[in-house]
């Protein structure tokens, strides 16, 4: 199992919260890597919060083919966090040359654009460069997107945190998704390490995909040049979220109702029985399997968690008004929001879907069973 | 034999026959039970001469052998009524006194079964042993990684979709425009597929559609069963039990003045249409009632003179083009009923049906596709078709389900798989490899007929009668006296038997592969099989 941890508060908080909550629970995973989505940042981000942001890692070679890149398309670099690394890195953390993380400015012609047409161009300068960098195994790239750093290592969550020393000052979001990893089905390549990010939307899980196959060729077939990698089954909650949020233009609500439908004497006295049966026929295809809890950031800042079908994985979600966590396990809770009125966590159960929306004041929940917010 | 004896091409012996019957004389009783039941006249009561040595007992007289008469059971050797091996024989001895054995040699009597210039029919099975599908192993097995789910205790979720689904995009839109929406139906995965009324005996027939109702409405299980092209009993057809079924149309349109006239008078519409233009066990073939089975009744139901064969043609007579055959049947069946009721082609095995299923991609109104592999039964059929013709269906779905794939339009048009699903008895496990490959569902005759029935047929050439009416169980036969044998009540629980079992063994299998919220369509990662090319040909794994 991988352990998940996210937060979300009015006031930006270091990695570091993450990483020691991770730490907490390390009995559920295996110290193999670790994941990091920091978004809504603090800091020097604060004031550019739309310059979009390049995350990944290189080698000397590939920051140099970078620069003339980026430079080629106008980007020019308006910040950037520069990790000065120890001489020798800790046991079972690989050796990199560049941890980057560089906010840019948008090249000039840009200007006027608006920003699904800017998303589209980031997304598929993101898709370029992690093609370079797979031809010549000189960079690895997490996302490209503003307002958001994602941070990916081999190694104890813990440790990568103190080696890169992601408790500077810099370094601050009020939204930190993070993810301890066990190793289990794929040889550690960082691209099959969460959370997943595409566009905006970022997902990691705590489970396994077991309907993997079936769901990656219907998104390849797709058309739609975001949906690749699929180095991990997990991945494919993103892909989906993508999809049913800005290919079918339904509501966070609605994402349960694809990867795990309602059936039975549920489906059919539901007030949105009719269109919850369209979707799930058509949606057929993503219809996801196995043990999964999913945790995941919105655009609009919101976080949530969903879980399959059977509630197989462990997962809860508690806090106060202004700052709320999601765990995979109590325990975890207990190190980051002590203080927290603990007769209100929430276990999102087979047909929940929590929320917790950007203003931060309460967790919604949405059982599968409530009405939709109407389709627009 | 005699010297004497005029010895003709066609002169077998018992050696010959590809089933010799073993008589014991000191078991039987000469009750005549078996010849009585013997279905093909193979054996008579007839007198064999013994040798007597009478050892003699005085000293002056010696001792002699004589000659003497005794009555047993003697099998003829004319190929007219050679034995076929159903072994009825052995059913009815009180003494288990006479078996047939199946000839240590191939049988001579396939270079003779052409008496009058007509070649062998048959109806039955494709007579060969095994299969690939029995070679698939699902091989990814969950336990720690992802716990494996409980068979027994856990929710599964293993119904299917059949009709056109539209692509998400084209569904969310039709459902806020108010659009029409193709008719989708949501079944059990496993069908029984297409034998006609009159193929079958009423109480085959009877015992199929109570069993499948039982199963509908005792125990929840949507299970749906196809008419093949023979028509449907006209209180069927009023009745709400037709929801259960798919009515077949096929070249021969037998029965379907009947339906069409009933449609003003159903109380629900049918489960589906399908039009069939082609069979497994008889590709290219049309369908063949042979005379024996045209009595009073079935001739009444199919609209047709009693007493004669029924070939349907092999190709839809008022057709000539796959875009005329296919969009113009299809959309005239939708709308007998209102473009309420899913309509779907059902083809044989063969390498064309990506062309076909590429028509129906662009067809709104298709609603699926079936196809029917070589070793799926037939009721009659050439021999020749049976045993030649045809297309493996493991490839066939494959190839289709990777082209859909490929369109991005996969469980869009779902494709029904059939054809030798079970024949060795491995009926869950042939279902799930058809599934895992690309099958949205499968159909099935021979296992329930020999599951529900008790059918005797074995990939041996064993009976394989059902043409002539003759089947000794009762299930292919019009003949009261020989289906009286069948009890529908029987049949009907069987079938339920048949299907509570597969559903705890497709559990079985997809339990241990963590699959428990959808039916695993195209998870071919599952999949495993120790043959490199085939690995290859299927895209599944290659294991040793």
């Amino acid at each position: 199992m991988c352990r998940l941890f996210a937060m979300t508060g009015d006031t930006p908080i270091s990695p570091m919260v993450a990483l020691n909550a991770l730490d907490v629970m390390r009995e559920g995973h295996d110290g193999s890597g670790v994941g990091l989505f920091l978004r809504d940042l603090g800091g020097p981000f604060d004031d550019m919060k739309n310059a979009p942001i390049l995350s990944g890692i290189f080698t000397k070679n590939g920051i140099k083919r970078l620069d003339t890149f980026m430079m080629n398309l106008g980007f020019m670099t308006k910040y950037k966090i520069s990790f000065k690394l120890p001489k020798n890195s800790p046991q079972g953390v690989p050796h990199r040359d560049v941890y980057l993380v560089r906010a840019y400015e948008y090249p000039e012609e840009w200007e006027g654009r608006n920003f699904e047409e800017l998303g589209k161009e980031l997304m598929n300068i993101r898709l370029q460069l992690r093609e370079m960098g797979q031809a010549e195994k000189d960079m690895i790239v997490f996302s490209f997107w503003p307002d958001v750093i994602m941070i990916k290592e081999i190694g104890d969550p813990l440790t990568v945190g103190k080696y890169l020393n992601l408790g500077r000052e810099d370094l601050t979001a009020r939204v930190i998704m993070a993810q301890g990893r066990q190793n289990t089905n794929y040889a550690i390549n960082l691209y099959a390490c969460h959370p997943f990010f595409l566009q905006g939307i970022s997902t990691m899980t705590n489970g396994e995909n077991t309907a993997f196959v079936p769901i990656k060729e219907f998104l390849k077939s797709r058309d739609f040049p975001g949906y690749t990698g699929f180095q991990s089954d997990s991945e494919v909650f993103t892909h989906i979220l993508h999809y049913a949020l800005k290919g079918l233009g339904l509501s966070i609500e609605a994402y349960k109702h694809i990867i795990t439908p309602l059936y039975g004497t549920d489906l059919e006295t539901h007030p949105d029985a009719q269109l919850l049966k369209q979707l799930k026929q058509s949606c057929r295809k993503m219809i996801i399997d196995g043990p999964n809890c999913v945790i995941g950031s919105l655009p609009d800042h919101s976080l949530f968690m969903v879980q399959d079908r059977k509630k197989l994985r462990p997962g809860v979600v508690g806090g106060h008004p202004g700052q709320y966590a999601f765990a995979s396990e109590i325990c975890g809770l207990d190190a980051v929001i002590p203080d927290r009125d603990k007769s209100k966590d929430f276990q999102p159960m087979h047909l929940d879907t929590a929320i917790v929306g950007p203003d931060r004041q309460e967790i919604n929940i949405c059982r599968q069973t409530d009405p939709l917010p109407p389709l627009h | 034999m005699p010297s004497n004896r005029p010895i003709t091409p066609s002169s077998l012996s018992i050696k010959d026959q590809p089933w010799q019957i073993h008589w014991d004389k000191d078991k039987c009783t000469l009750c005549g039970s078996c010849t009585a039941v013997c279905p093909v006249n193979a054996i008579n009561l007839d007198v064999f001469r013994k040798r007597k040595v009478e050892t003699s007992l005085g000293l002056n007289s010696s001792s002699s052998s004589v000659f003497k008469v005794y009555h047993g059971i003697r099998q003829k050797t004319d190929s007219a009524y050679a034995c076929v091996g159903c072994a009825m024989c052995t059913q009815v001895c009180p003494n288990d006194a006479i078996m047939p054995y199946k000839s240590d040699e191939a049988g001579k009597l396939i270079f003779h079964v052409n008496r009058g210039g007509q070649p062998r029919r048959r109806g039955g099975r494709r007579n060969v042993a095994g299969g690939l599908l029995d070679q698939i192993k699902f091989i990814r097995i969950s336990m720690l990684t992802d716990p494996a789910l409980d068979a027994g205790r856990h929710e599964f979720e293993l119904r299917t979709l059949l009709g056109r689904v539209l692509p998400p995009e084209e569904g969310i839109a039709h459902f806020k425009e108010k659009g029409w929406i193709p008719p989708v139906r949501e079944i059990y995965p496993l069908l029984i597929g297409s034998m006609s009324f009159g193929a079958l005996s009423p109480p085959m027939w009877e015992g199929l559609q109570m069993g499948v109702a039982y199963l509908n409405e005792e125990l929840n299980m949507p299970v749906r069963i196809c008419t093949g092209e023979g028509g449907c009993p006209p209180r069927l057809l009023r009745s709400r039990f037709l929801q259960y079924v798919i009515l077949q149309i096929a070249s021969g349109y037998f029965g379907w003045d009947e339906i069409i006239h009933a449609i003003p008078d159903m109380k629900v519409d049918p489960c589906a249409i399908e039009i069939k233009y082609g069979q497994g066990a008889k590709p290219g073939d049309g369908g063949l009632l042979m005379w024996y089975k045209v009595n009073k009744l079935i001739a009444a139901i199919r609209g047709v003179p009693a007493g004669v064969s029924l070939p349907s043609p092999p190709t839809h007579q008022t057709q000539y083009s796959i875009e005329e055959s296919v969009a113009k049947m299809i959309q005239s069946m939708s709308m007998a009923w209102g473009f309420r009721v899913p309509v779907y082609p059902k083809i044989s095995g063969t390498s064309t049906a990506l062309a076909v299923l590429n028509n129906l991609t662009r067809n709104p109104y298709a609603a699926g596709l079936a196809i029917d592999g070589e070793d799926g039964g037939t009721g009659a059929a050439y021999d020749v078709s049976m045993n030649s013709m045809g297309h493996p269906i493991a490839s066939n779905l494959r190839d289709c389900y990777l082209d859909l794939a490929a369109q991005g339009k996969q469980n869009e048009i779902p494709l029904f798989a059939g054809g030798g699903i079970g024949k060795t008895g491995n009926l869950a496990a042939n279902a799930a490899a058809l599934i895992m490959l690309g099958a949205s569902g499968v159909q099935v005759g021979k296992y329930i007929m020999q599951a529900a029935a008790g059918c005797l047929g074995s990939e041996t050439d064993r009976c394989n009668i059902c043409n002539i009416g003759l089947c000794p169980k009762g299930i292919t036969s019009q003949d009261p006296r020989l289906y009286r044998r069948l009890n529908a009540d029987e049949v009907a629980q069987r079938v339920v038997d048949v299907y509570l079992s597969f559903d705890t063994e497709l559990k079985k299998i997809v339990a241990p592969l963590g699959r428990s919220t959808s039916l695993p369509i195209g998870m071919s990662d599952a999949l495993g099989i120790n043959h490199r090319d085939v690995a290859e040909r299927l895209k599944i794994q290659y294991v040793v």
